[in-house]
């Protein structure tokens, strides 16, 4: 994985010193709060329900064992002890002390890492496939571009008070591991007829308020043109994106409201005079990062047998084990979605113990999820059952991924300022109704999103069923949504109804599986059945 | 006027009136003009060679424009005087300058001392903008 020089190390070092600069003259009164607020959110700080939030960036969701060691330590030092995993592929400490906040930050330093725009109206971290570099299916590995791009983006001077948050997104294979297209820019790395590489962009995607998949506005940009076709994306968003009305300040509506083909016009009239202006990092630089994610030295002639004589391994295999394409190795996911548990969370010891596994099972690389779990990227086969027994003496082997209980949640009222509802005690529920796993895995792949507010952090848009907490006169009420996607076939869900009370949605949702169960054709989805046969059968039933 | 600024350049103040965008093109004799957030700096290229003074006003320091609106005069050979006045904070003046802004009017003054902190932040930059520094991909490939 990418190693910081001693340019990369001083640019983290000076944010350190800078944020450190401004606390202090924070703390002694020399600024106010609101001229300190948007100081704060570009480190990461929030001011939450009950004390600051620190969310820390993880680039592209990678990291590694040093890495994800501090993270654990961190929770230990200056949180409660554990840490929330999010749909960004970051992780958020919830009760920080602002004095302690420069500290942090310089422990992050210390092994590469910090929480430089992961917050504010600036270019937000750039997340990726957490199958990157190990995914069978990928055409290019898309990790040395996502690096290319945390560069360009940092500290960006043009691109640092946009009328709202801006989030990229970029992946390699046809498989959409990462909601690309719900991105304010997604790239997919493609391959043209000559099989040369280049950056199909996405422009105009988006959850919150106004969902929208993003149109294609670029088919194919050369690698060495990426850079300027984003400054051009970006400039013209920057300059003409509503700033009246925060609602309407995404990307996605200038897109929306001028049409594709007008914003793609006035983009490549800017990218035609960017291209004169020689902005792009050289072939060498690409070629200088792209080393840094060669094969980690992957061992030939592996077996690919498993040892399956283990029931409850065999499950977990089947379920949160993926193909690497590289023959004796395979990916494996630590779901962190126990039953009764919060979505995301992980404790001080399980961050380290899974700092562990990776230095000792998976060339000392783990991924971070946008569905909120860890990835060890690269373990031989013949490694998975004890990596396996490891995990579940940690409570770590959920073997739940893509499953009903493998819910993305987001922290909701019981965390967030912005919440009219809370998310957390839903999801605990539904995981506790569906707590038998035999029954999870009879009804196979569905993806449950949860988000407290319409905001949407927690994705609901996207879930094959989806939830959205609202506020119904000083009431928790939740709406429930089917047939969203955030795959290659991306699509957004809909409002099957009037809404339910906590226990309420979590009924309707065992209903809802009870129709699938009658209904479903060979081979289908609960996704699929929902699509083929509409929402009156489910409405029926729910509401009948 | 003068006096509250913070200016980064070795040729003397200009003193006339900035005119606005909308009257700039009408007014043949006016050699400083000021860019409010709406505008669309492209208006002034056709005039770039009788401008001494652009500024562009920041209402709110959260309103982004004048930044692109910098660059974009930057880019296409601007030379002159470029003022970035208004809610113009201190921890925004680095990226101002690499932006192309040569001299500051902030709303709330900022002392010299406090600016040149401000513009030592960054040992090094990222991007290649309109500042002449070398980004750190030059460096690193030089």
């Amino acid at each position: 994985m990418y190693q910081y020089d001693t340019y990369d190390q001083e640019m983290v070092d000076a944010r350190v010193a800078e944020f450190r600069d401004q606390v202090a003259r924070r703390i002694a009164g020399e600024i106010t709060e609101d001229q300190f607020k948007p100081l704060r959110l570009k480190n990461g700080l929030y001011l939450q329900l009950h004390a600051y939030m620190l969310r820390v960036a993880v680039p592209y969701g990678t990291l590694s064992s040093a890495q994800m060691r501090m993270l654990g330590d961190i929770a230990d030092k200056y949180d409660r002890g554990y840490g929330h995993f999010t749909t960004r592929q970051n992780i958020q400490y919830n009760w920080i002390k602002l004095e302690d906040a420069p500290d942090i930050l310089a422990d992050l330093a210390s092994v590469e890492m910090h929480a430089i725009q992961t917050s504010g109206n600036c270019i937000r971290n750039t997340t990726s496939d957490q199958y990157a570099g190990a995914a069978a299916d990928e055409i290019v590995d898309p990790r040395p571009y996502a690096e290319l791009l945390r560069q360009w983006s940092t500290f960006h001077p043009e691109f640092d008070y946009l009328p709202r948050k801006f989030k990229i997104a970029i992946i390699a294979s046809e498989t959409d591991r990462a909601a690309m297209k719900l991105h304010d820019i997604g790239i997919q790395l493609v391959k043209n007829e000559a099989g040369e590489i280049g950056c199909k962009f996405f422009v105009g995607g988006g959850m919150g308020r106004t969902p929208m998949i993003a149109p294609v506005i670029n088919p194919f940009v050369p690698p060495l043109q990426m850079i300027s076709y984003l400054e051009a994306c970006l400039r013209v968003y920057n300059r003409y994106g509503r700033r009246d009305n925060k609602y309407k300040a995404r990307i996605k509506i200038l897109v929306h409201e001028i049409g594709a083909d007008e914003y793609r016009r006035q983009v490549d009239e800017e990218f035609a005079h960017i291209l004169t202006l020689g902005l792009e990092p050289p072939q060498a630089e690409l070629e200088r990062i792209k080393g840094f994610f060669a094969n980690p030295g992957f061992e030939t002639g592996l077996s690919d047998e498993i040892d399956r004589s283990d029931p409850d391994f065999a499950v977990w295999v089947d379920q949160n084990v993926a193909a690497h394409k590289q023959p004796g190795y395979a990916i494996a996911t630590i779901a962190l979605k126990p039953v009764g548990g919060i979505p995301g969370d992980a404790s001080a010891d399980q961050i380290r113990l899974m700092a562990d596994l990776a230095k000792e099972l998976s060339f000392d690389e783990l991924r971070v999820t946008h569905a909120q779990n860890i990835v060890l990227p690269h373990v031989r086969k013949a490694d998975l059952y004890t990596l396996w027994q490891r995990l579940d003496a940690a409570g770590l082997a959920n073997a739940n991924l893509d499953l009903i209980s493998d819910i993305i949640a987001c922290p909701g009222l019981d965390y967030c300022s912005l919440a009219n509802a809370r998310s957390i005690p839903v999801a605990q529920k539904i995981s506790e109704r569906f707590a038998d796993l035999g029954r999870q895995r009879e009804l196979g792949e569905i993806k449950l999103k949860i988000s407290g507010c319409i905001n949407a952090c927690g994705h609901h848009h996207a879930g094959h069923i989806g939830i959205l907490g609202v506020d119904r006169k000083g009431t928790e009420n939740y709406q429930l949504l089917f047939g969203g996607s955030e795959g290659a076939d991306t699509s957004l869900a809909t409002i099957i109804g009037p809404g339910f009370s906590e226990d309420g949605v979590v009924d309707a949702i065992e209903k809802a599986t009870d129709v699938y169960l009658a209904q479903r054709a060979d081979g289908e989805r609960f996704l699929d059945t929902y699509r083929r046969i509409g929402t009156a059968p489910f409405k029926e039933a729910i509401y009948g | 006027m003068v006096e509250d600024c913070l200016r980064y350049r070795n040729d003397d103040p200009v003193t006339d009136p900035a005119v606005t965008v909308d009257s700039f093109a009408d007014q043949t004799n006016a050699t400083a003009v000021r860019i409010e957030p709406g505008d669309d700096a492209r208006a002034l290229l056709p005039h770039l060679s009788r401008i001494a003074l652009v500024e562009v006003n920041f209402p709110t320091y959260g309103d982004g424009r004048g930044y692109s609106a910098a660059r974009i005069l930057r880019e296409h050979g601007y030379a002159g005087e470029l003022r970035a006045v208004g809610d113009v904070l201190l921890d925004q003046l680095s990226h101002m300058r690499r932006c192309g802004f040569d001299s500051f009017a902030p709303a709330h003054p900022i002392t010299a001392e406090a600016a040149d902190k401000a513009f030592a932040t960054w040992p090094d930059v990222y991007q290649k903008t309109v500042d002449g520094r070398a980004p750190i991909w030059a460096k690193r490939h030089g």
